[in-house]
C-alpha cells in the first residue's frame, strides 16, 4: 500500500477560508491532549498559552515588541518568494542591517544629535540591502543557487558580528566582556507608549511595511510583475519584464526590511550589539511568511499569533510547570496542522495497491 | 503525593513558630537559566540549587523557573514576567541578563534581583553573585602536572571572557608548579553547550597529542571521548563522574544551593542587602569532586593544594608570574588583584595559543 498525493483540479474556496480555523482547532485539541497526558489541566494551560498573554497591557507590548521583527522580515520575504527567489538568508541580512546601523553610536559615541537615529536606520536598511544583493547578484551573473549562497552568508554575518564585539568593537569600559558600549540615548528607537510598557517604533514600521506591500502587491503593475515571474518566468519575458532585475530588486526589498528589522531590534529592544543578537528571527520569518500565504496583511496575523506561541509559552512554562520541550513541540505542532491543511486543500490523498504499482512504474 | 503534602504540612506546622519573628514567612523565588536543566553543567547546577533551597525551606518556599532562556531582547521579558508575577527573588543565571536584569530591577523596587557573574549593579535591588572557579583550575592543573605523560594538556574554552582567561592560567600555573615544561593547548569552541562541537574538539587536542581532557563547556561530551580514548579527564560545573567512572580525576562542582537558601532567608527576615559576592572553595561555593583514578601521592598532594588555598595561606594567582610575552605580571610574592582578574585578558607564560581579541 502506498500513499499519494493528487493534485486537486479545483480548490474548494469554502475550506481555503475555513483552513486557517480548522487547523487551529486541531492544534487545540492536540494540545489539550498531550497536557492532559502530561497530568496537566488542559483548559488551564490553553488559557494561559492563549489567553493570558493577553490580558495585561504590559504583555501586549511585549507582543509587539516580539511581533515586530517577524513580520518585518516576513513581509520583505514574501516578495522574494512571490516571484520565486529563494532567500534563506534574513537572518544574516537582519545582523548586518544591525551591524550598519550601529556604526554611528558604536565607533562614534560623541557624535550626538537628533539625526543619529534616522541615519542609524537608513544605514539599517542600507546595509540589509547590500548584503542580500550578494546572492542575487552571484544568482544573476553565475547562476548560483541563491538558497545555498543566502544561508551560507548567514554564518558569515554571525561570526562577523561575534568578530566585532570581541575585538575592535568591544565596550572598552566592560571588563573585557564581550558587548560593544551601550547606544546614547539619541541612537535609542522611542518607545510607541512609554507609559504602559516597552514597544518601540519597530513595530509601527512592521505595519507601515506591511501595508505599503500590500498595496504594491495587489495594486500596482509592479506587484503583477512579481507575481507573473513567480509563476511563469517565460510568460514574464513575453510581457517584457526581465527576471534578472527582478531577482535583484526582490533580494533588495527583503534584505532592506530584514535590515530595518535589524537596526530598530538592536536600538530599540536590545540597546547594544552583543554576540547573539537574534534567536533565529530570519528562519522564524520564513514559517511566518507562509503562514501568512504570503500575504503582507495576513503575515501581520501569523507573525502575531507566532509571537503569541512565544509568549504564552512562557507563561504556560511558569504558571502550570510544563516543560521547555513541551511547549515547542506544541508550537511545532501549530506549524503542522497549518501546512497540513493547506497542503489537503491543494492535493488530495490517494491509496495506491501494491498490485497497481508496477503498472504506475512502467509508465514512469 | 497526598502523604508528602500531609507530611510538608505536618513539618510547616512545627516549623511556623519558630519563625513567627520573621517578617515574611513565605517568598517566592524565581530563576532563569540560560541552557536547558538537563545540561548536567552550568544550567544543571543552578537547578540543583533551586531544588535544595526547596528542601530547605519546604513549604515556606515557592519557586518557578524558566530554561534555555536566549540573551537579548527575551531576557527582559522573561525576567518582568517574574517580576510581575510575584516573585520576591529574581536568580539570572547568566552573563548575557546583566543589562535586562538591571533594566527591570529600576522598574520594580520592590523585588530584589541577583545576576550571576555580572559588574553591573546600578539599582539597590540587584546584587550579583559569582564563585572563583579558578581556585579548583589551579587543583586540576597540579593534578595535570602529576598525571599527564606527555606533559601535554588539553582545554576545551568557551568563551575568551576573563573568566575562562583566569581559568586556563590558574590550571597552567597549578602544572607548571610542578612541570615547568608543561605545555597546555586550548580549542575555542564558542559555545558553552553543543556537545558535537565539544566532542569534536576533544578528539582534535587528543590526536594533538594532549593525554589529558579538561573544560570550561558545560556538557558531559568530553568527558565520554576521553573515556573512549582511554584517557582522564577533569568534569565542569557538575560531577561527572557518572559518565566517566574510570575518567574523571575530580570536577568543579558549583554549588550554589547554600547562597540561594542564604539569600532567600534574607529576603524572608527583610535583611536582604545588595552584595557582590566572589567566594570560592572557603565558603563553599566551589566543591572539588572525589579525587578519583589517581595514585595515593597524587591525591595527598591534590588535597593538600585544595587545603592551603582554603585556608587563604594559598593563593594560585602568586608570584613570580610572567605574562605570556615574557614580561613580568607578578613580581616575587605579589597577588594579583581582583580587579585586575576580573578583566583578564591576557595569557601567563608557557600557553601555546594565541589568546582571540
Amino acid at each position: 500500500m502506498r500513499i499519494e498525493l493528487v493534485k486537486r483540479p479545483q480548490q474548494s474556496a469554502l475550506f481555503s477560508a475555513l483552513s486557517p480555523f480548522i487547523a487551529f482547532g486541531l492544534t487545540i485539541a492536540t494540545g489539550a491532549i498531550l497536557f492532559a497526558a502530561l497530568g496537566k489541566d488542559p483548559l488551564e494551560t490553553l488559557y494561559f498559552y492563549f489567553i493570558d498573554p493577553l490580558t495585561e497591557t504590559w504583555s501586549l507590548h511585549e507582543l509587539a515588541i516580539k511581533a515586530a521583527p517577524l513580520i518585518l522580515i516576513a513581509v520583505g520575504l514574501s516578495v522574494c518568494f512571490l516571484s520565486s527567489n529563494w532567500n534563506i538568508g534574513a537572518e544574516g541580512q537582519f545582523i548586518m542591517g544591525a551591524i550598519a546601523g550601529s556604526i554611528l553610536p558604536v565607533v562614534f559615541p560623541d557624535f550626538q544629535f537628533w539625526f543619529v537615529l534616522p541615519l542609524m536606520l537608513l544605514m539599517g536598511i542600507a546595509g540589509g540591502a547590500a548584503y542580500a544583493a550578494i546572492p542575487a547578484i552571484l544568482k544573476v551573473r553565475f547562476n548560483t543557487n541563491e538558497i545555498l549562497s543566502s544561508l551560507m552568508l548567514v554564518y558569515v554575518a554571525q561570526l562577523f558580528l561575534d568578530w566585532l564585539v570581541r575585538g575592535p568593537w568591544r565596550n572598552p569600559a566592560g571588563f573585557n566582556f564581550p558587548e560593544t558600549r551601550s547606544f546614547h540615548e539619541y541612537a535609542r528607537l522611542p518607545e510607541i507608549w512609554a507609559e504602559s510598557g516597552r514597544a518601540h517604533y519597530g513595530f509601527a514600521f512592521a505595519l507601515i511595511a506591511a501595508l505599503i506591500l500590500w498595496f504594491v502587491l495587489s495594486r500596482t503593475l509592479k506587484g503583477f510583475e512579481i507575481k507573473l515571474i513567480g509563476q511563469s518566468p517565460r510568460a514574464g519575458r513575453f510581457a517584457g519584464f526581465s527576471a534578472g532585475r527582478m531577482v535583484i530588486f526582490a533580494f533588495v526589498i527583503s534584505g532592506a526590511m530584514a535590515g530595518l528589522a535589524g537596526i530598530s531590534e538592536v536600538s530599540g529592544a536590545i540597546g547594544q550589539l552583543r554576540p547573539s543578537i537574534s534567536p533565529g528571527y530570519g528562519f522564524t520569518a520564513i514559517i511566518v511568511a507562509f503562514l501568512g500565504r504570503l500575504n503582507p496583511l495576513g503575515i501581520v496575523a501569523a507573525g502575531l499569533v507566532l509571537a503569541l506561541t512565544y509568549l504564552g509559552g512562557e507563561a504556560a512554562q511558569i504558571s502550570v510547570g510544563l516543560s521547555d520541550k513541551v511547549v515547542r513541540a506544541f508550537q511545532g505542532s501549530i506549524l503542522f496542522f497549518v501546512l497540513a491543511c493547506d497542503t489537503l486543500i491543494h492535493y488530495r490523498i490517494r491509496l495506491v495497491r501494491p498490485n497497481t504499482a508496477p503498472a504506475e512504474a512502467a509508465n514512469v | 503525593m497526598k502523604t508528602i503534602t500531609l507530611a510538608l504540612a505536618a513539618s510547616v506546622a512545627v516549623l511556623v513558630p519558630a519563625v513567627a519573628s520573621a517578617q515574611n514567612e513565605t517568598a517566592k523565588a524565581c530563576f532563569i537559566y540560560v541552557g536547558p536543566i538537563g545540561d548536567f553543567g552550568w544550567s544543571y547546577q543552578h537547578d540543583q540549587g533551586r531544588l535544595e533551597a526547596m528542601e530547605h525551606f519546604g513549604d515556606r518556599l515557592e519557586t518557578a523557573y524558566l530554561e534555555s532562556v536566549p540573551e537579548g531582547a527575551d531576557a527582559e521579558r522573561a525576567i518582568e514576567r517574574f517580576a510581575r508575577s510575584g516573585c520576591d527573588i529574581i536568580f539570572t543565571t547568566s552573563f548575557g541578563y546583566m543589562d535586562a536584569t538591571n533594566t527591570v530591577a529600576g522598574r520594580f523596587p520592590d523585588v530584589k534581583f541577583e545576576h550571576a557573574t555580572g559588574y553591573k549593579r546600578e539599582h539597590p535591588n540587584v546584587s550579583t553573585y559569582n564563585s572563583k572557579f579558578h581556585e579548583g583550575r589551579y587543583i586540576q592543573g597540579v593534578i595535570a602536572g602529576r598525571m599527564s605523560e606527555a606533559g601535554v594538556a588539553g582545554y576545551i574554552a568557551s568563551f575568551p571572557i576573563p573568566e575562562v582567561v583566569m581559568g586556563i592560567n590558574a590550571f597552567m600555573l597549578g602544572a607548571q608548579s610542578i612541570n615547568p615544561d608543561f605545555q597546555l593547548k586550548v580549542v575555542w569552541a564558542n559555545t558553552w553547550f553543543d556537545p558535537a562541537r565539544e566532542a569534536d574538539a576533544a578528539t582534535a587536542l587528543i590526536d594533538q597529542g594532549a593525554d589529558i581532557i579538561t573544560q570550561h563547556t558545560d556538557s558531559t561530551a568530553a568527558m565520554q571521548v576521553a573515556a573512549e580514548r582511554g584517557i582522564p579527564a577533569f568534569g565542569q560545573a557538575s560531577d561527572m563522574i557518572e559518565f566517566g567512572p574510570e575518567t574523571q580525576l575530580t570536577s568543579i562542582i558549583d554549588d550554589w544551593g547554600p547562597y540561594y537558601i542564604e539569600r532567600i532567608q534574607a529576603v524572608m527576615d527583610g535583611t536582604w542587602e545588595q552584595v557582590d559576592i566572589w567566594d570560592g572553595l572557603a565558603e563553599g561555593h566551589v566543591v572539588m569532586a572525589p579525587y578519583a583514578n589517581m595514585p595515593d601521592d597524587v591525591r595527598a598532594e591534590a588535597t593538600e593544594t585544595e587545603e592551603s588555598i582554603r585556608s587563604g595561606a594559598f593563593n594560585p594567582f602568586t608570584g613570580p608570574v610572567n605574562k605570556q610575552d615574557g614580561s613580568v605580571w607578578l613580581a616575587e610574592g605579589e597577588v594579583a588583584e581582583d580587579s585586575v582578574l576580573l578583566g583578564l585578558n591576557f595569557y601567563v607564560e608557557g600557553i601555546d595559543d594565541q589568546l582571540p581579541q
